[in-house]
């Protein structure tokens, strides 16, 4: 039971993924080719809400629902791996449009052949999990 | 009612769509965990049993099952979205955008997918298929390789100001770029 509430939030998370169009192949083409203010709009306002957000949990030292500090984890320093990792991401999301969010959201959607999608993700993550100590970081 | 029924039908608003992602994220926080949804897919390995052999999913995944009940929950998600929220319109993409992706063989939109990639038919041609199975290999690769994907990095991370999160970002867009101008014009 303790799980429900995680549920509850991951079918929010889903239903705004579609309702928002964030799922749709055509959208993050567009993005990539900058010629709508939507996908931008979207990561724009959720991103100045959360620094805004963030730096108020900071400043009054929020805690979580269980009393714990809410605590931020600094990612550890590197340029190597966030630019060719991210740029990696960033072909396979161009091409397939979807990240890993919307991929089963358009599994849920109806889209069943975004399954092969998510499946071969799942296949990258171990593939980078089996050769991660050769790779620069 | 009807009218708030019509409402909720329409395409949400960028502003209204990025106002609740947002507030998922602070959700997680105030539940004590942080929002990040690729961080399932090195869990699903582990699950699968790939602790075994390799040691970067030797990890105790209890403590990911909410991760993984919020992705049950997103599949739950999309569903009720189509289901019940949608009027069915096709995605309202700008019309440059229907021209460059014209000109590359892709009809307008009629839906929310291009039946060009995403229908059974294209997922079993060969091209088609290897599109499908590339793609989500460099998204799951490429992800944990930058420690993250759109949530983690994206929205989790920049909201924190980290400049990782910052350089991830730049990276998913020199990828997005070379792919959409440069590879794309290429295979189709």
């Amino acid at each position: 039971m303790k799980f429900i509430k995680f549920l509850v939030v991951g079918i929010v998370f889903g239903i705004v993924m579609a309702k928002s169009e964030a799922l749709s192949w055509y959208r993050i083409q567009e993005m990539f080719r900058f010629q709508s203010f939507h996908m931008y709009g979207i990561i724009g306002t959720a991103v100045t809400l959360g620094v805004i957000g963030v730096a108020l949990i900071k400043k009054f030292k929020l805690r979580d629902f269980e009393g714990n500090p809410i605590q931020f984890h600094p990612k550890e320093k590197s340029v190597a791996r966030y630019l060719i990792g991210g740029s990696i991401f960033g072909l396979g999301w161009a091409l397939s449009g979807a990240c890993p969010g919307p991929m089963v959201v358009n599994i849920g959607y109806g889209y069943l052949t975004m399954a092969v999608v998510f499946l071969f993700a799942t296949l990258g993550t171990f593939l980078y999990g089996v050769i991660k100590d050769k790779l620069p970081h | 009612m009807q009218s708030v029924i019509e409402f909720i039908q329409q395409p949400w608003s960028w502003w209204f769509s990025g106002a609740i992602i947002s507030s998922i994220m602070f959700i997680l926080l105030f539940f004590g965990k942080s929002f990040g949804f690729s961080a399932n897919l090195r869990t699903i390995c582990t699950v699968a049993g790939a602790g075994k052999k390799v040691p970067f999913f030797n990890f105790n995944w209890k403590t990911q099952i909410w991760n993984l009940v919020f992705l049950v929950g997103a599949i739950i998600g999309g569903f009720i979205a189509n289901q019940f929220l949608s009027n069915g319109e096709a995605v309202q993409i700008s019309q440059s955008t229907i021209s460059d992706l014209s000109a590359l063989g892709f009809a307008a939109p009629t839906s929310v997918q291009p039946e060009e990639l995403f229908s059974w038919e294209a997922a079993f041609s060969v091209k088609g298929f290897l599109i499908l199975a590339l793609g989500g290999l460099m998204v799951g690769f490429g992800a944990r390789y930058a420690g993250g994907c759109t949530s983690g990095h994206a929205i989790s991370g920049i909201s924190d100001l980290q400049i990782p999160s910052i350089i991830a970002v730049v990276g998913f867009f020199i990828g997005g770029l070379i792919m959409t101008f440069g590879i794309l014009p290429l295979i189709f």
